[in-house]
Protein backbone atom coordinates (compact mmCIF):
# COMPACT_ATOMS: atom_id res chain seq x y z
CA UNK A 1 0.00 0.00 0.00
CA UNK A 2 2.62 2.28 0.83
CA UNK A 3 4.72 2.03 -1.86
CA UNK A 4 1.83 2.74 -3.99
CA UNK A 5 0.98 5.69 -2.01
CA UNK A 6 4.63 7.11 -2.67
CA UNK A 7 4.52 6.58 -6.01
CA UNK A 8 1.11 8.22 -6.60
CA UNK A 9 2.71 11.18 -4.70
CA UNK A 10 5.86 11.36 -6.57
CA UNK A 11 3.98 11.32 -9.90
CA UNK A 12 1.96 14.46 -8.69
CA UNK A 13 5.20 15.85 -7.88
CA UNK A 14 6.49 15.48 -11.31
CA UNK A 15 3.30 16.40 -12.93
CA UNK A 16 3.58 19.69 -10.85
CA UNK A 17 0.41 18.68 -9.26
CA UNK A 18 0.57 21.00 -5.95
CA UNK A 19 0.05 18.75 -2.49
CA UNK A 20 -2.58 19.68 -0.06
CA UNK A 21 -2.83 19.08 3.33
CA UNK A 22 -4.84 16.04 3.77
CA UNK A 23 -3.08 14.17 0.98
CA UNK A 24 -0.79 11.15 1.24
CA UNK A 25 2.73 12.15 1.81
CA UNK A 26 5.90 10.39 2.96
CA UNK A 27 6.50 11.33 6.73
CA UNK A 28 10.28 12.88 5.36
CA UNK A 29 8.36 15.04 3.12
CA UNK A 30 6.62 16.20 5.95
CA UNK A 31 9.02 16.64 8.70
CA UNK A 32 11.26 18.62 5.70
CA UNK A 33 8.72 21.09 5.44
CA UNK A 34 7.97 21.22 9.14
CA UNK A 35 11.78 22.07 9.62
CA UNK A 36 11.96 24.63 6.67
CA UNK A 37 8.91 26.49 7.06
CA UNK A 38 8.85 26.86 11.06
CA UNK A 39 12.48 27.72 10.84
CA UNK A 40 11.36 30.11 7.56
CA UNK A 41 8.96 31.75 10.30
CA UNK A 42 11.04 32.17 13.33
CA UNK A 43 13.57 33.94 10.85
CA UNK A 44 10.62 36.14 10.51
CA UNK A 45 9.69 36.81 13.72
CA UNK A 46 13.76 36.93 15.05
CA UNK A 47 14.03 39.32 11.81
CA UNK A 48 12.42 42.17 13.45
CA UNK A 49 14.58 42.52 16.23
CA UNK A 50 17.51 44.12 14.65
CA UNK A 51 15.66 46.49 12.85
CA UNK A 52 13.15 47.32 15.95
CA UNK A 53 15.97 48.55 17.35
CA UNK A 54 15.90 51.08 15.01
CA UNK A 55 12.48 52.43 15.05
CA UNK A 56 12.95 54.56 18.10
CA UNK A 57 16.05 56.69 16.32
CA UNK A 58 15.25 56.90 12.53
CA UNK A 59 16.01 59.88 11.45
CA UNK A 60 12.96 61.08 10.09
CA UNK A 61 8.86 60.47 9.59
CA UNK A 62 8.68 58.87 6.73
CA UNK A 63 12.01 56.36 7.63
CA UNK A 64 10.18 55.80 11.16
CA UNK A 65 6.91 55.13 9.39
CA UNK A 66 8.40 52.90 6.61
CA UNK A 67 10.13 51.06 9.15
CA UNK A 68 7.33 50.20 11.55
CA UNK A 69 5.77 48.91 8.23
CA UNK A 70 8.38 47.11 7.50
CA UNK A 71 8.77 45.28 11.07
CA UNK A 72 4.81 44.84 10.95
CA UNK A 73 5.29 43.05 7.56
CA UNK A 74 7.56 40.59 9.47
CA UNK A 75 5.25 39.49 11.71
CA UNK A 76 2.97 39.14 9.19
CA UNK A 77 4.81 36.84 7.17
CA UNK A 78 6.23 35.17 10.75
CA UNK A 79 2.27 34.33 10.93
CA UNK A 80 1.78 33.04 7.18
CA UNK A 81 4.04 30.54 7.40
CA UNK A 82 3.10 29.40 10.87
CA UNK A 83 -0.38 28.91 9.72
CA UNK A 84 1.04 27.08 6.78
CA UNK A 85 3.16 25.21 9.03
CA UNK A 86 0.36 24.11 11.20
CA UNK A 87 -1.54 22.53 8.13
CA UNK A 88 0.97 19.82 8.37
CA UNK A 89 0.08 19.02 11.98
CA UNK A 90 2.13 20.44 13.84
CA UNK A 91 0.58 23.38 16.85
CA UNK A 92 2.09 26.70 16.77
CA UNK A 93 3.24 26.19 20.48
CA UNK A 94 5.29 23.19 19.80
CA UNK A 95 7.23 25.43 17.28
CA UNK A 96 7.49 28.16 19.81
CA UNK A 97 9.07 25.98 22.03
CA UNK A 98 11.38 24.54 20.05
CA UNK A 99 11.87 28.18 19.17
CA UNK A 100 12.77 29.61 22.49
CA UNK A 101 14.69 26.23 23.85
CA UNK A 102 16.74 26.45 21.04
CA UNK A 103 15.58 23.05 19.29
CA UNK A 104 14.98 25.31 16.29
CA UNK A 105 17.35 27.02 14.06
CA UNK A 106 16.42 30.41 12.38
CA UNK A 107 18.75 32.18 9.62
CA UNK A 108 21.99 33.21 10.83
CA UNK A 109 21.73 36.48 9.73
CA UNK A 110 19.90 37.88 12.36
CA UNK A 111 22.60 36.75 15.14
CA UNK A 112 24.41 40.23 13.33
CA UNK A 113 24.02 43.56 15.51
CA UNK A 114 22.82 46.54 13.68
CA UNK A 115 25.30 49.28 14.78
CA UNK A 116 24.51 52.27 12.55
CA UNK A 117 21.27 53.66 10.88
CA UNK A 118 22.74 52.33 7.37
CA UNK A 119 22.60 48.89 8.54
CA UNK A 120 18.72 49.71 8.18
CA UNK A 121 19.81 50.20 4.48
CA UNK A 122 21.95 47.31 4.54
CA UNK A 123 19.65 45.19 5.54
CA UNK A 124 17.11 46.23 3.11
CA UNK A 125 19.11 45.89 0.16
CA UNK A 126 21.53 42.74 0.81
CA UNK A 127 19.34 40.98 3.31
CA UNK A 128 16.27 41.34 2.19
CA UNK A 129 17.69 40.96 -1.27
CA UNK A 130 19.24 37.54 -1.09
CA UNK A 131 15.78 36.45 0.84
CA UNK A 132 13.79 37.31 -2.29
CA UNK A 133 15.84 35.54 -4.39
CA UNK A 134 15.53 32.23 -2.28
CA UNK A 135 11.80 33.11 -1.89
CA UNK A 136 10.73 33.79 -5.48
CA UNK A 137 11.25 30.27 -6.65
CA UNK A 138 9.89 28.90 -3.51
CA UNK A 139 5.99 30.17 -4.65
CA UNK A 140 5.91 27.13 -6.83
CA UNK A 141 7.30 24.66 -3.81
CA UNK A 142 5.26 21.84 -3.99
CA UNK A 143 3.17 22.00 -0.88
CA UNK A 144 -0.03 24.06 -1.96
CA UNK A 145 -0.14 26.05 1.69
CA UNK A 146 3.56 27.31 1.89
CA UNK A 147 3.79 27.83 -2.03
CA UNK A 148 0.84 30.20 -1.41
CA UNK A 149 1.82 31.89 1.87
CA UNK A 150 5.26 32.60 -0.32
CA UNK A 151 3.34 34.35 -2.91
CA UNK A 152 2.06 36.98 -0.70
CA UNK A 153 5.68 37.54 1.21
CA UNK A 154 7.06 37.76 -2.12
CA UNK A 155 4.67 40.44 -3.27
CA UNK A 156 5.23 42.27 -0.01
CA UNK A 157 8.85 42.12 0.41
CA UNK A 158 9.53 44.38 -2.89
CA UNK A 159 9.18 47.17 -0.94
CA UNK A 160 11.33 46.10 1.89
CA UNK A 161 14.31 46.21 -0.54
CA UNK A 162 13.45 49.19 -2.19
CA UNK A 163 12.86 50.89 0.94
CA UNK A 164 16.81 49.74 1.92
CA UNK A 165 18.44 50.57 -1.14
CA UNK A 166 17.09 54.17 -0.97
CA UNK A 167 18.33 54.57 2.66
CA UNK A 168 21.23 54.01 0.91
CA UNK A 169 21.41 56.14 -1.96
CA UNK A 170 20.64 58.94 0.01
CA UNK A 171 23.59 58.28 2.23
CA UNK A 172 26.05 58.19 -0.40
CA UNK A 173 25.16 60.94 -1.63
CA UNK A 174 25.62 62.64 1.80
CA UNK A 175 28.96 64.39 3.71
CA UNK A 176 32.18 62.30 4.37
CA UNK A 177 30.39 60.74 7.23
CA UNK A 178 27.44 59.28 5.74
CA UNK A 179 29.09 57.75 2.80
CA UNK A 180 31.63 56.15 5.20
CA UNK A 181 29.09 55.02 7.19
CA UNK A 182 26.75 53.82 4.00
CA UNK A 183 30.39 51.58 3.22
CA UNK A 184 30.89 50.29 7.07
CA UNK A 185 27.25 49.00 6.83
CA UNK A 186 27.65 46.97 3.31
CA UNK A 187 31.15 45.92 4.38
CA UNK A 188 29.40 44.38 7.33
CA UNK A 189 26.55 42.70 5.63
CA UNK A 190 27.78 41.97 2.94
CA UNK A 191 29.59 38.16 3.47
CA UNK A 192 26.71 37.27 6.06
CA UNK A 193 24.26 38.33 3.12
CA UNK A 194 26.32 35.37 0.77
CA UNK A 195 26.09 33.36 3.46
CA UNK A 196 22.00 33.51 3.61
CA UNK A 197 22.00 30.89 0.70
CA UNK A 198 23.04 28.12 2.53
CA UNK A 199 26.54 25.82 2.63
CA UNK A 200 27.99 25.06 -0.92
CA UNK A 201 25.84 21.96 -3.53
CA UNK A 202 28.39 19.64 -2.59
CA UNK A 203 28.20 20.39 1.34
CA UNK A 204 24.52 20.18 1.38
CA UNK A 205 23.20 17.19 2.35
CA UNK A 206 19.43 17.88 2.21
CA UNK A 207 19.23 19.28 -1.36
CA UNK A 208 19.08 16.30 -3.56
CA UNK A 209 15.84 15.02 -2.07
CA UNK A 210 14.10 18.46 -1.57
CA UNK A 211 15.16 19.13 -5.24
CA UNK A 212 13.27 15.60 -5.84
CA UNK A 213 10.40 17.05 -4.14
CA UNK A 214 10.56 20.59 -5.22
CA UNK A 215 10.45 21.74 -2.16
CA UNK A 216 13.62 23.78 -3.39
CA UNK A 217 13.75 24.26 -6.81
CA UNK A 218 17.19 26.10 -7.57
CA UNK A 219 20.27 25.19 -5.81
CA UNK A 220 22.14 26.97 -3.28
CA UNK A 221 25.23 27.89 -4.89
CA UNK A 222 23.27 28.91 -8.37
CA UNK A 223 20.99 31.56 -6.35
CA UNK A 224 24.15 32.69 -4.56
CA UNK A 225 25.74 33.30 -8.03
CA UNK A 226 22.79 34.95 -9.18
CA UNK A 227 22.38 37.41 -6.42
CA UNK A 228 26.18 38.54 -6.50
CA UNK A 229 25.75 39.04 -10.73
CA UNK A 230 22.61 41.38 -9.22
CA UNK A 231 24.86 43.16 -6.67
CA UNK A 232 27.97 43.73 -7.92
CA UNK A 233 26.20 45.32 -10.99
CA UNK A 234 23.81 47.68 -8.20
CA UNK A 235 26.50 48.89 -5.89
CA UNK A 236 28.13 50.87 -8.69
CA UNK A 237 24.81 53.27 -8.60
CA UNK A 238 26.01 54.08 -4.93
CA UNK A 239 29.37 54.73 -5.51
CA UNK A 240 30.26 51.77 -3.30
CA UNK A 241 32.35 48.80 -3.22
CA UNK A 242 31.47 45.18 -2.00
CA UNK A 243 34.39 43.86 0.19
CA UNK A 244 35.62 41.41 -2.24
CA UNK A 245 38.95 42.04 -3.50
CA UNK A 246 38.39 38.85 -6.10
CA UNK A 247 35.07 40.02 -7.29
CA UNK A 248 35.73 40.49 -11.25
CA UNK A 249 33.79 39.68 -13.92
CA UNK A 250 34.76 37.17 -15.95
CA UNK A 251 33.87 36.83 -19.62
CA UNK A 252 33.79 33.45 -19.92
CA UNK A 253 31.42 32.32 -17.18
CA UNK A 254 29.34 35.59 -18.13
CA UNK A 255 29.46 35.65 -14.23
CA UNK A 256 31.38 37.34 -11.55
CA UNK A 257 33.89 35.53 -10.10
CA UNK A 258 34.42 35.97 -6.09
CA UNK A 259 36.43 35.64 -3.05
CA UNK A 260 36.18 32.16 -0.61
CA UNK A 261 33.25 32.64 1.98
CA UNK A 262 34.39 31.67 5.71
CA UNK A 263 31.97 28.54 6.19
CA UNK A 264 33.51 28.56 9.72
CA UNK A 265 32.10 32.00 10.50
CA UNK A 266 28.81 30.38 9.45
CA UNK A 267 28.90 26.97 11.20
CA UNK A 268 29.90 29.44 14.22
CA UNK A 269 26.86 31.97 14.18
CA UNK A 270 24.53 28.93 13.23
CA UNK A 271 25.63 26.67 16.60
CA UNK A 272 25.09 29.99 18.46
CA UNK A 273 28.93 31.74 18.67
CA UNK A 274 27.06 34.21 16.91
CA UNK A 275 27.47 38.05 18.00
CA UNK A 276 23.98 38.77 19.04
CA UNK A 277 22.46 35.16 19.26
CA UNK A 278 21.96 35.07 23.25
CA UNK A 279 20.71 38.74 23.01
CA UNK A 280 17.67 38.07 20.24
CA UNK A 281 16.77 34.83 22.46
CA UNK A 282 16.28 36.44 25.59
CA UNK A 283 14.48 39.62 24.07
CA UNK A 284 12.48 37.31 22.06
CA UNK A 285 11.77 34.96 25.20
CA UNK A 286 10.58 38.11 27.01
CA UNK A 287 8.73 39.60 24.67
CA UNK A 288 6.52 36.05 24.56
CA UNK A 289 6.12 35.91 28.56
CA UNK A 290 5.46 39.67 28.53
CA UNK A 291 2.53 38.95 26.58
CA UNK A 292 1.20 36.38 28.18
CA UNK A 293 -1.43 38.68 29.90
CA UNK A 294 -2.43 40.11 26.97
CA UNK A 295 -3.67 35.96 26.21
CA UNK A 296 -4.98 35.64 29.28
CA UNK A 297 -7.01 38.44 28.83
CA UNK A 298 -8.18 38.18 25.48
CA UNK A 299 -9.24 34.39 26.48
CA UNK A 300 -11.25 35.71 29.61
CA UNK A 301 -13.18 37.84 28.07
CA UNK A 302 -14.02 35.07 24.96
CA UNK A 303 -15.16 33.21 27.89
CA UNK A 304 -17.11 35.36 29.46
CA UNK A 305 -18.67 36.67 26.04
CA UNK A 306 -19.15 32.63 25.63
CA UNK A 307 -21.04 32.50 28.97
CA UNK A 308 -23.21 35.56 27.93
CA UNK A 309 -24.68 34.33 24.66
CA UNK B 1 -2.19 29.44 29.60
CA UNK B 2 -1.13 28.48 26.43
CA UNK B 3 -1.99 30.03 22.80
CA UNK B 4 -2.84 26.58 22.36
CA UNK B 5 -6.20 27.07 24.20
CA UNK B 6 -6.96 29.71 21.30
CA UNK B 7 -8.87 28.00 18.79
CA UNK B 8 -7.90 28.26 14.55
CA UNK B 9 -10.12 30.44 12.04
CA UNK B 10 -10.11 30.19 8.57
CA UNK B 11 -9.99 34.11 6.94
CA UNK B 12 -12.10 34.72 3.57
CA UNK B 13 -11.49 38.56 2.29
CA UNK B 14 -13.73 39.86 -0.46
CA UNK B 15 -11.37 42.11 -2.32
CA UNK B 16 -14.16 44.19 -3.58
CA UNK B 17 -17.52 44.58 -3.57
CA UNK B 18 -19.37 42.89 -5.91
CA UNK B 19 -16.81 40.21 -5.88
CA UNK B 20 -17.12 36.92 -3.60
CA UNK B 21 -15.03 36.32 -0.46
CA UNK B 22 -11.79 34.35 -0.88
CA UNK B 23 -9.83 31.91 1.17
CA UNK B 24 -6.98 33.51 2.47
CA UNK B 25 -5.50 31.75 4.79
CA UNK B 26 -5.72 31.30 8.82
CA UNK B 27 -5.10 32.60 12.20
CA UNK B 28 -5.54 31.67 16.06
CA UNK B 29 -7.48 34.25 18.20
CA UNK B 30 -9.70 33.41 21.35
CA UNK B 31 -13.12 34.60 19.68
CA UNK B 32 -14.64 36.09 16.63
CA UNK B 33 -14.28 39.87 16.90
CA UNK B 34 -10.43 39.07 18.02
CA UNK B 35 -10.23 36.79 14.94
CA UNK B 36 -11.71 39.78 12.69
CA UNK B 37 -9.18 42.00 14.08
CA UNK B 38 -6.31 40.34 13.69
CA UNK B 39 -7.34 39.07 9.89
CA UNK B 40 -7.13 42.67 9.14
CA UNK B 41 -4.15 43.22 10.87
CA UNK B 42 -2.38 39.64 9.01
CA UNK B 43 -4.45 39.79 5.70
CA UNK B 44 -5.55 43.58 4.59
CA UNK B 45 -2.48 45.79 5.43
CA UNK B 46 -2.25 47.13 1.76
CA UNK B 47 -6.67 47.32 1.30
CA UNK B 48 -6.69 43.82 0.29
CA UNK B 49 -9.97 43.70 1.50
CA UNK B 50 -13.36 45.42 2.44
CA UNK B 51 -15.33 42.34 3.92
CA UNK B 52 -14.00 39.50 6.25
CA UNK B 53 -15.54 36.60 7.23
CA UNK B 54 -13.78 33.96 9.61
CA UNK B 55 -15.08 30.69 10.23
CA UNK B 56 -14.00 28.44 12.99
CA UNK B 57 -11.89 26.07 11.15
CA UNK B 58 -13.74 23.01 13.20
CA UNK B 59 -16.59 23.49 11.73
CA UNK B 60 -15.36 23.30 8.09
CA UNK B 61 -16.18 20.26 6.17
CA UNK B 62 -14.07 19.20 3.58
CA UNK B 63 -14.18 16.58 0.83
CA UNK B 64 -11.68 13.82 1.00
CA UNK B 65 -9.07 13.27 -1.20
CA UNK B 66 -8.26 10.45 -1.74
CA UNK B 67 -12.24 9.95 -2.93
CA UNK B 68 -11.79 12.26 -5.23
CA UNK B 69 -11.66 10.43 -8.43
CA UNK B 70 -15.30 8.56 -7.14
CA UNK B 71 -16.28 12.02 -6.08
CA UNK B 72 -16.11 14.10 -9.31
CA UNK B 73 -16.47 10.93 -11.50
CA UNK B 74 -19.96 11.56 -12.77
CA UNK B 75 -18.94 14.96 -14.48
CA UNK B 76 -15.87 13.60 -16.48
CA UNK B 77 -17.65 11.52 -19.11
CA UNK B 78 -20.30 14.35 -19.85
CA UNK B 79 -18.34 16.77 -22.17
CA UNK B 80 -21.75 17.46 -23.94
CA UNK B 81 -22.62 19.78 -21.11
CA UNK B 82 -19.71 22.22 -23.03
CA UNK B 83 -20.65 24.66 -25.92
CA UNK B 84 -17.25 23.50 -27.54
CA UNK B 85 -18.77 19.61 -27.81
CA UNK B 86 -21.29 20.55 -30.92
CA UNK B 87 -19.97 20.95 -34.16
CA UNK B 88 -21.35 24.02 -36.30
CA UNK B 89 -20.61 25.42 -39.17
CA UNK B 90 -18.67 28.68 -39.42
CA UNK B 91 -21.37 30.49 -41.05
CA UNK B 92 -23.88 30.38 -38.12
CA UNK B 93 -23.41 33.93 -36.64
CA UNK B 94 -24.50 35.67 -33.36
CA UNK B 95 -24.10 31.97 -31.37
Amino acid sequence: MSVDQETIFQNKIDNEIRIEPKDWMPEAYRRMLIRQMSQHAHSEIVGMLPEGNWITRAPTLKRKATLIAKVQDEAGHGLYLYSAAETLGISRDEMLQQLHSGKAKYSSIFNYPTLTWADVGAIGWLVDGAAIMNQVPLCRASYGPYARAMTRICKEESFHQRQGFEILLTLSKGNEAQRNMCQDAIDRWWWPSVMMFGPPDTDSPNSAQSMRWKIKRISNDELRQKFIDVCAEQVKLLNMQLPDKDLKWNEQTGHYDFGEINWKEFYDVLNGKGPCNAERMTARVKAHEDGEWVREAAQAHANKIAVNS
Amino acid sequence: MQNNDWPLWEIFIRSKRGLDHKHVGSLHAADARTAIENARDVYTRRMEGVSIWVVESKNIHASNPEEAGDLFDPATDKAYRHPTFYDLPDDLKNM
